[in-house]
Order: structure tokens, then sequence, then C-alpha cells
């Protein structure tokens, strides 16, 4: 009761903010900025940073060979993943919002695989199951066709990569399920009054209806995708032929197993280029797109 | 055909899609279950599900696979990393979304945007910075970087989450509280906690999952084998044997994403609807 008395009620804000103000400014803010100044400096984490200027960013575009395989990566990794995601998860929430029997057991398994994001159990589980012997291979055999060298051959690695991200569509699903209930029967049987078939009303009414979620999912799904890390670590490692070495791992072994932080910063804001451009391009187009209701 | 015939052939055919996909989905979880009891040699190149013979003997190896460590003490890091810092990111977001839900001081509206444009800021920018941080704290090789972060609610998305949370109980409540002669502080504690407290959960169950998932931040912030997560402590056992036995490495995979699966089991319901609210909000 005290502090009533120094604080007016809204001013006493500032206490409940307090651990974030200090979060936001020490940990958030001066990260970003010292970031950015660690781009234009050479800097080995022992001493202290050394101005070189824009050369971390020359040497990145022009000198760089891994960059350009790098960048190609993560951004095919986002334009693999993130769109069968959301196609995934938005068929598989409407087949399940049309269902009646069991509908809670298929949600728990399509659900399921999503718990483990990027954790270490299944990136190794899928090393293991597209091994060239492994059982996805054996899969293959038993149908006659011959070894696929998922995690050897340049051109399959990434997409590999990629199914374990579409196979954790569960988190998106469920808030496509909990959307779709939203969406009020009445305008579908005013749809079909007016003549409008089903594929119609799926594109006039659902997806509409739906969309603020959809483009909520696209936007936090593709900021993610961006800075891919535990997979490629674990599964291919970056190869072969750093066809899947994303920006998040050459971040990593720049900066923490070579100690080029100051190049590894670099980097790390060519990520946050893309991620704005990515969120950028998104939100521009959402006006064509999103349908926002009064709420 | 009558209409009737057509719908029930259309469920039927919904439910042979759904179900088919619905094996393909889980089939990698059983495999790796099966797969503790297999030989190297049944996991190379054999399609069946079933092993040959069942013996625990992967679990007992797998669990004392590293070293003089076994995995008691990689569990007991992970929990000592996670369970910390869940409560304090639960407690760090709910004094920040009451201070934004509920109050009207100078500054909100940027703050809150500031707020807002934090969920969307990638970690990779700010590892490097934070790693340096960090060690001039002398926090480094610890879960100290972890327990700060949530202290001081470094994870925008829970606070945004109990902001919405928040708005969604009606305004009265509180303020007759507060009429009431009851402080802030209490309004918070005796009036909104206990409504609050199917989100509170929710947002520590994602919190939990997310911390004890986490590999890339783990592998920055600590280096001593001691002191390594389950996760560390898998990757490593893919290193350290020159012939990786694959069902000592599965064994110990399935240990490792237990307590997430019980977890699940046990709390779907606020699995399910904290994401469905998040999103909705969003």
């Amino acid at each position: 009761m005290k502090k009533k008395k120094l604080f007016s009620r809204d001013n006493q804000a500032y206490l409940y903010l307090l651990p974030w103000i200090v979060g936001m400014l020490v940990l958030q803010i001066y990260p970003f900025i010292t970031s950015f100044y660690y781009s234009l400096t050479e800097y080995n984490a022992l001493t202290d940073p050394k101005f070189v200027g824009m050369a971390n960013y020359i040497r990145l575009f022009t000198r760089d060979k891994e960059f350009f395989k790098s960048l190609t990566a993560t951004v095919t990794y986002a334009v693999l993943t993130v769109p069968f995601k959301i196609i995934m998860s938005l068929f598989i929430a409407i087949l399940l919002n049309k269902g009646r029997k069991g509908i809670g057991a298929l949600r728990t398994i399509y659900y399921l695989p999503s718990l483990f994001g990027g954790s270490m159990a299944v990136s190794i589980l899928w090393k293991i199951m597209f091994m060239d012997d492994g059982m996805i291979n054996a899969f293959l055999h038993s149908f006659g066709h011959e070894t696929i060298s998922f995690l050897g051959n340049p051109a399959t690695a990434l997409p590999t990569l990629s199914a374990l991200e579409v196979w954790q569509f569960g988190s998106s699903m469920v808030m496509f399920l909990a959307a779709l209930k939203q969406v009020p029967q009445s305008l579908y049987e005013a749809a079909r009054i007016d003549g409008a078939g089903r594929i119609k009303s799926f594109f006039s009414i659902t997806i509409p209806q739906i969309s603020p979620i959809i483009f909520f999912c696209i936007i936090m799904q593709t900021i993610n995708a961006l800075q891919n890390f535990t997979s490629a670590f674990v599964v291919t490692q970056g190869g072969p032929v750093k066809s899947t070495y994303m920006l998040g791992l050459k971040l990593y072994n720049d900066g923490f197993l070579f100690m080029k932080m100051g190049y590894a910063s670099a980097t790390s804001w060519i990520i946050f280029g893309l991620v704005t451009i990515f969120t950028l391009v998104l939100f521009g187009t959402s006006k064509f797109w999103v349908f926002y209701g009064d709420e | 055909m009558s209409k009737k015939l057509k719908n029930r052939i259309n469920e039927v055919i919904m439910y042979v899609v759904l179900i088919t996909i619905g094996i393909i989905m889980i089939y990698p979880l059983i495999w790796m279950f099966f797969a503790s009891f297999k030989t190297n040699e049944e996991i190379y190149g054999s399609i069946a599900l079933l092993p040959k013979s069942y013996s625990f003997q992967a679990f007992v190896d797998g669990w004392n696979a590293i070293g003089g460590n076994t995995y008691a003490v990689f569990f007991r890091n992970s929990f000592l990393l996670v369970l910390p810092t869940t409560i304090l990111t639960v407690v760090a977001s709910t004094l920040t979304a009451y201070g934004f839900a509920r109050f009207n001081f100078k500054g909100k509206k940027a703050m809150f945007a500031l707020l807002m444009s934090t969920l969307m800021l990638p970690n990779a920018i700010l590892i490097i910075p934070r790693y340096a941080i960090f060690r001039d704290l002398n926090v480094l090789d610890g879960y100290g970087p972890f327990y700060l972060m949530a202290a001081f609610a470094c994870y925008p998305f829970f606070s945004y989450m109990l902001i919405q949370f928040l708005r969604g109980l009606p305004r009265d409540l509180d303020e007759s509280a507060y009429i009431d002669g009851c402080g802030t502080f209490k309004t918070l504690t005796h009036i909104l906690l206990p409504l609050l407290k199917p989100a509170l959960f929710s947002a520590g169950l994602f919190q939990f999952l997310w911390t004890y998932n986490d590999y890339f931040n783990s592998l920055i912030y600590i280096n001593t084998v001691k002191k390594y997560t389950v996760s560390m402590a898998l990757r490593l056992s893919l290193d350290t044997e020159s012939v990786v036995i694959w069902k000592n490495v599965m064994a110990m995979s399935c240990l490792a994403v237990l307590p997430v699966v019980v977890l699940f089991f046990f709390a779907q319901k606020y699995f399910v609807e904290g994401i469905a609210t998040t999103g909705l909000k969003g």
C-alpha cells in the first residue's frame, strides 16, 4: 500500500514492466545495435573488436563461395517448407473439421510430430531413416527401386530436411482447426442458397474467414525457416557440397567454431535482411487476400 | 445414386485419406521405438518394423554411454535448465502482460510496438552480442543465460500471449476490486491469476517444450560435458564412437522425447487451447 502513495495507479505499470524494460534494453535493443557494430569489425571474442567498415559484407558478396550456396539453401528451404506446411495443415484441418468420429485421436496423431520441434531426437531419427541403407531405402528396394542417396545427393538433401520440417505441421493445423470452428455456418447456408458449390464456397468463404490465421502462420513459419539450424547441423552437417549449408549453420560455424564473430554478425544481418524482405513482401500481399472482419 | 449414399462414400474416402496420412505421420515415431531393440544389421536395409527379439540392453548401454556420465546426469541437467526457465518465463511474462493490459501509462503505445517488433526479431541476429554479454557477466557454460533471459521477459511470445488473454477478461473485475481498496498487486494475485490459470499453464507448457527441445542455444552457452542437456548428449553420442550403435542412440532418443509425450497426454487440453487462442487473436 505504500507504493500507492508514491505512484498513481497507472504509473505502477512501470513497476510491473521493470523486468521487461531492463530485458528489452540490455538483452534486445543493445544486442541488436552491437550486432550491427560487430558486423563492421573483426572480432574474435577474445580481443577488442577492430573496425573494418564494410569489409565483412564485401567479402560475403564477393569472395565467400559458401555464401551464395548458404543464401540459396536458406531461401529454398523457406520456400519449400512454408507453403507445403500451410497446405498440409489446411487440408488436414478441413478434413478433420468435417469428420465426426475419432477426430480427437486423429488430431493427436497429426499433432504429435510437431511436439518435437527442432529437437535432436527427431533429427537423429531422420538421419537414420534416410541413410543409404536406411529404412526408407529398404522400403524403396522392396518395390524394386534402386537406392536413392537422400543425404548424399545435393539435389535430394535439402528436400529431405524440408520433409522433416513439413512433417511437423501440427501446430498450424490446430490453429486452423480452431479457426474453422469459428466460421459462421450461416455464411455457408447463404452461399448454398445463392447456388455456390463446395469449391466456390471454400475460396469465397473458408479462406477469407480464416485468412488472418493463415497469414500469422506464414509469417511465423517463414521467420523460423530462415533461421533453421539443428536439422542441417545434425542430419547433413551442411553437406553434400554445402547444399544444405543454411545461413544459421554458417553463422554458427563462422562465429563459434572459427571465432570470426564480426564476420558471423554480418551473416546474421543477412538473415535479418531476408526476414525483413520476406515479411514486407508478405505484408504487401496481405491486403489482397487477408480479410480482417470488424472485431 | 442417392444423396445419402454419396455422402456416406465421401465420408469413407475422407477417413481412408485421414488414416493413411496419419499412419505415415506416426510411423517414424513407432519405428524409432522399435529400433531401440534392433541390431545395426536389422536397422540397415530392413523394412521390418518389429525387431527379431526384445531386450532392454540398448537402454542400459545407451544410458551409460558417454565417458563417465550417465543419462541420469543429462536428464537432471535438462530439468535444471528447463524448470527454472519455465517458471521465470511465466512469472516475468505475467507481470509484463499485466502492465500492458491493465494500465494506461505514458509511452504505452511505443513500448507495445517495441514488444511486437521483438516478436519478429530473429534470434540469429542477437546471439553473438548476447554471448558477449553473458561472457562479461560470467554466466557462460551454465544455465545462467537461460534464467536471465526468462527473468527479464525476453520471450515476447509469452508476454504477447498473456496480454491477449488478459484483454479477454472483463475489466470490471479488477476495477471493482481496486475501488474496494485492493492494491494493483493484490488484484493481480487474488482476482486475475485464478482466471489466468489455463493461459499460464499453456504458456508454461510451451516454454517447457521449446526449452527442452532447444539445441542451438545450449550448444552456444554450455561447454562442459558434465553440464550437457539430453539433446547435447544425444548429439555427442554420434561423435564419440567410431561405429555408432544405433539402437543405443534410438533408445536414448525414445527416452529423450518421453517427457514431452507424457506431458502432452496429461495436458493435451492446454496445448490445444494455448495454440488456438494465440493464433486466433494474432
